[in-house]
């Protein structure tokens, strides 16, 4: 779920937080399409620092909004994800569509 | 007549409503009670990971989202490997060779990878389902340590915290 967000220059840097499965793929969808509409042109920055979990619910949201930033020539990407997260969205191929950057143990 | 890997060591089981906050507790169950196991963290993961989709399948298609229905989970751990079973009494899978294939979804936002991952993650998955009857997912995941019995491993030597 978003946890903070932070618009820089033509960024959205979105910091999201808890487990992204189906509980929380409504709001997950709704709270991200939202932060593009009202940001028309600007791409998009997820940081995964704090996401423990993902499955095909929390998947699909990534997908769906991936599609969506293309058709508009928009950027999508991933940074700070933690192993576990990361070995899904390789077994996805998620990877092969949005950019993933491993986490740096920031403090 | 038991041989000795069939032995049971240890079972469990779990009844919810098909709510999707139950998706977290019955991974995070499953998962507690397969780490009594010594288990890697990849381990744990994998097995999160498929009870999340297999649990995810019965509410999106076993029940359509709706909350009348009842999820069971029963999970038996033997002396080399760990079953999990999913049942719901829901509609059931009309064609369970095109429900297995990878990328099949019924929902475009959705990316039809819940097989996918059971199978990657489990070293079996079995489906049985039948229409307005509901569906059973039945997984195995096997166990690395060949102990016969890790109770009488537990003295104050080997204690160790996991």
């Amino acid at each position: 779920m978003v946890k903070e967000t932070y618009i820089y220059g033509d960024t959205i840097l979105v910091k999201l937080l808890g487990e992204l499965d189906l509980k929380v793929a409504d709001d997950f969808r709704n709270q991200l399409e939202t932060l593009l509409d009202n940001n028309p042109g600007k791409g998009m920055i997820l940081d995964f620092y704090n996401v423990g979990f993902i499955d095909s619910s929390g998947l699909g949201v990534l997908l769906g909004r991936y599609k969506r930033l293309k058709t508009e020539g928009r950027n999508l990407s991933i940074i700070e994800v933690q192993p576990q997260v990361k070995r899904i969205l390789e077994l996805s191929g998620l990877v092969n569509l949005i950019p993933v950057n491993d986490i740096t143990y920031q403090g | 007549m038991q041989d000795a890997n069939n032995k049971v060591r240890n079972a469990m089981s779990l009844e919810f409503l098909s709510l999707p906050e139950n998706v977290g507790l019955a991974r995070i169950t499953v998962a507690s009670f397969a780490a009594q196991e010594e288990m890697t963290l990849n381990d744990l993961e994998e097995i999160k990971v498929a009870v999340s989709e297999a649990v995810s399948n019965c509410i999106l298609h076993g029940y359509n989202s709706s909350v009348e229905g009842l999820i069971k989970i029963k999970a038996t751990l033997y002396t080399n490997k760990l079953i999990i079973e999913v049942k719901d009494e829901g509609k059931g899978i009309p064609d369970i060779n095109l429900a297995l294939q990878p990328a099949y979804s019924t929902n475009p936002e959705r990316m039809g990878l819940g097989f996918v991952f059971m199978n990657s993650f489990m070293d079996k998955v079995i489906v049985h389902s039948k229409l307005n009857k509901g569906t059973t997912v039945i997984m195995e995941k096997k166990l690395k340590t060949t102990k016969q019995d890790s109770k009488h491993d537990r003295n104050i030597d080997n204690v160790k915290i996991r």
